[in-house]
């Protein structure tokens, strides 16, 4: 005769010693915890790139406003404007038919084919690893090379700093830096993102006659045209900037490939 | 490798300079040999989790991890939260029991220490650090000592403070909690000063 | 009754002036109005759904993996919630980012799993979730607001002191963007507090001879 009081004997009324119902519930807990945070990020990721792609464009956009004329020039060269060409870092050539749009920073700098450990003393930005090629971005007129964008990227106080440069066809001169993301502190090493800083590059020289890297970032204000002002309190985010620039433009970053466009186009 | 280790311990000190841990850093402070014995399980455990998950994250969640089974784009970063949490909750079980059976006096000297550590923040943050900073898994060694190093050096500087303090004459309403969230500031923006040396 | 609980959180029993709980986050993401609003968001939402979970299946977690399941729940929510910043409030999370997955470890989050939400109801635990986020949250924007207005001028992105650097008369205070002032500011804070009610000041163990043992 069955007893009304009695549960039929199922999984959840086990005591909560019995092994099974350990096992039970920590594969419960792990199953559906899973599938929710897979199925959430799966389901948002999709905005999330839309997110990061929507910034680049901005600042992108950005950046070539900050060049007074810039966007004439390219809305009247048309076709001839804003081009992205891969450049092979270590010859300092560019690479035909390479596969631009596909280019992922991340994946190219730590997978195993695609990427270039750097030495210790010659990492300034502190990234330990870079991609072997990087799409970079001319502005040409017939021919004529007015501006190159140079992707960068380095270590600050807090958080990997990503910026773009521009500089002038003579190659030396800054044309614009934009700092496109930063996760420095707020208030102090996040001011490299506010334009009045990122205005103090404009016009800089990187390197000095001889074609040394001289470009720095100084405390207490910047004298020559070397020089850029630093953020008190925030000294080592702004040395990060100064390093991160500095390693870029030297031997091991795009070096080669600003020595060479500067031998052509002379 | 040595940068690491003394950027770890002064420059980016994980109490002092990223607040990680406070809460245990002021509950458990009261004294110098329990903030001791504290320190010393932080520096074991954070050594062995930290080169753990770093491992973890290069076999098995980065980008790229899976390219030899033939799915080179796949991408398990996102679970890292939920792998380093579980695999130091097993670490720190795994270390208790290891302790219980071959060290029973170094055992009974930690006594709840060890569970706590568990959900010490310092922990947690000193894998994600090494995640977000791309160091490999000799670095993360170095990483994980030399910031088990600092925090152990901050709470142990701090419960000598506090105990010299506790008696002192200060205004009620300051004396306790209060007055050990100003040392800690101030202790804090000692450590500030380090963050300049070494560039 | 719900009302009482959350008066008491505010104050009384506080979970950062008082309990001690979720104290690493309140420190760093407290250098403006606008990340300390994001996070406090962020950690009512998470500490609500954690303790509306585990209450809810309380009777059927093992005590020998009572911590894990609980850390495993909290880490999944943290883990959704990061997501769901990163797809809708995108430049706030880059600031937040590591510290929103430190949610995990909040100590005050497990804190009330642990201490409520394992033996309580549903909704005596979604009470008691939101008045421990409230409290947590009053204080990070009470941080905020004093680190913020002190060390630029402004109140959530609203200039209110004009800068000199600007062409107004106020200088900014630099220490309040750095990290140590946040606690300056909470140390004030429990003083003051303290002061106000008496009654929540610590008791000393031992007395000091000339006085009453327990006047500290």
């Amino acid at each position: 005769m069955s007893d009304p009081d009695r549960r039929p004997a199922g999984f959840l009324s086990r005591s909560n010693d019995d092994p099974i119902k350990i096992f039970g519930v920590a594969i419960g807990v792990a199953l559906i915890c899973s599938l929710l945070v897979s199925g959430v990020t799966a389901y948002l990721r999709p905005i999330q790139e839309a997110n990061l792609a929507a910034e680049r464009n901005a600042r992108m956009g950005a950046m070539l406003d900050a060049v007074p004329g810039l966007r004439d020039v390219i809305a009247e060269s048309g076709a001839d404007g804003l081009q992205t060409r891969m450049v092979d870092l270590d010859t300092g050539q560019f690479v035909p038919d390479a596969n631009v749009s596909a280019f992922d920073y991340d994946t190219a700098a730590s997978s195993e084919e695609l990427a270039v450990s750097i030495p210790a003393d010659r990492d300034l930005a502190r990234l330990r690893t870079r991609p072997a090629q990087i799409p970079v971005n001319i502005v040409e007129r017939d021919g004529e090379l007015l501006l190159l964008v140079l992707p960068m990227r380095g270590r600050g106080y807090q958080s990997t700093i990503i910026a773009l440069m521009a500089l002038e066809s003579d190659l030396r001169t800054v044309a614009a830096l934009r700092i496109l993301e930063q996760g420095e502190t707020a208030g102090l090493g996040a001011r490299i993102e506010t334009p009045e800083w990122q205005e103090g590059w404009t016009g800089k020289q990187v390197a000095d006659s001889n074609g040394t890297i001289v470009i720095d970032v100084v405390r207490g204000g910047a004298k020559t045209a070397f020089e850029v002002d630093g953020i008190s309190g925030a000294t080592i985010t702004s040395t990060g900037v100064a390093n991160t620039v500095r390693y870029w433009l030297g031997d091991h970053g795009f070096g080669p490939l600003i020595e060479r466009l500067r031998a052509e186009g002379a | 490798m040595a940068d690491i280790f003394f950027t770890a311990v002064f420059a980016e000190n994980l109490a002092l300079s990223f607040f990680l841990g406070i809460c245990t850093f002021l509950a458990v402070s009261q004294r110098v040999d329990t903030a001791l014995g504290l320190g010393l399980a932080v520096i074991v455990i954070q050594t062995i989790t930290v080169t753990a998950n770093s491992v973890v994250y290069v076999v098995l969640l980065s980008r790229g991890a899976w390219a030899w089974a033939g799915m080179p784009d796949l991408d398990l970063s996102y679970l890292s939260l939920i792998a380093f949490i579980g695999l130091i909750a097993a670490i720190v079980q795994i270390t208790e029991m290891v302790l219980d059976r071959y060290m029973p006096a170094l055992h009974q000297a930690l006594g709840i220490f060890l569970p706590l550590i568990t959900v010490n923040c310092a922990i947690l943050g000193g894998s994600l650090f090494v995640v977000e900073r791309h160091y490999t898994i000799a670095q993360s060694v170095v990483f994980g000592f030399g910031s088990g190093v600092g925090w152990a050096l901050a709470i142990l500087a701090f419960a000598a403070i506090r105990e010299r303090v506790r008696y002192s004459d200060m205004p009620e309403g300051l004396s306790g909690l209060g007055s050990a969230f100003l040392i800690t500031g101030l202790l804090s923006l000692g450590f500030v000063a380090f963050s300049g040396a070494g560039g | 009754m719900a009302l009482r609980e959350i008066r008491s959180a505010l104050v009384t029993s506080n979970p950062v002036t008082q309990q001690i709980l979720g104290i690493c986050s309140a420190l760093a993401v407290s250098t403006s109005v606008a990340t300390a609003f994001t996070m406090s968001v962020a950690l009512t939402a998470v500490l609500c759904s954690s303790n509306v979970i585990i209450s809810s299946i309380r009777r059927h977690i093992p005590p020998s993996v009572r911590l894990i399941v609980q850390i495993t729940i909290i880490a999944s929510l943290v883990i959704v919630t990061d997501q769901v910043l990163q797809a809708y409030a995108f430049e706030l999370s880059r600031q937040l980012s590591i510290f929103v997955a430190l949610i995990v470890t909040n100590c005050l989050v497990l804190g009330r799993a642990e201490s409520f939400a394992i033996r309580n109801p549903v909704l005596p635990s979604l009470v008691d979730g939101f008045a421990n986020a409230l409290g947590y949250s009053l204080i990070l924007l009470l941080v905020g607001t004093v680190r913020e207005l002190l060390g630029q001028g402004t109140w959530f992105g609203i200039t209110i002191f004009p800068l000199a650097s600007d062409g107004g008369w106020f200088e900014p205070i630099g220490l309040m963007s750095l990290a140590p002032s946040a606690f300056f500011v909470i140390g004030f804070l429990v003083w003051f507090i303290r002061s106000w009610r008496r009654d929540l000041v610590e008791r000393l163990p031992y007395g000091v001879r000339g006085q009453e043992a327990g006047d500290g």
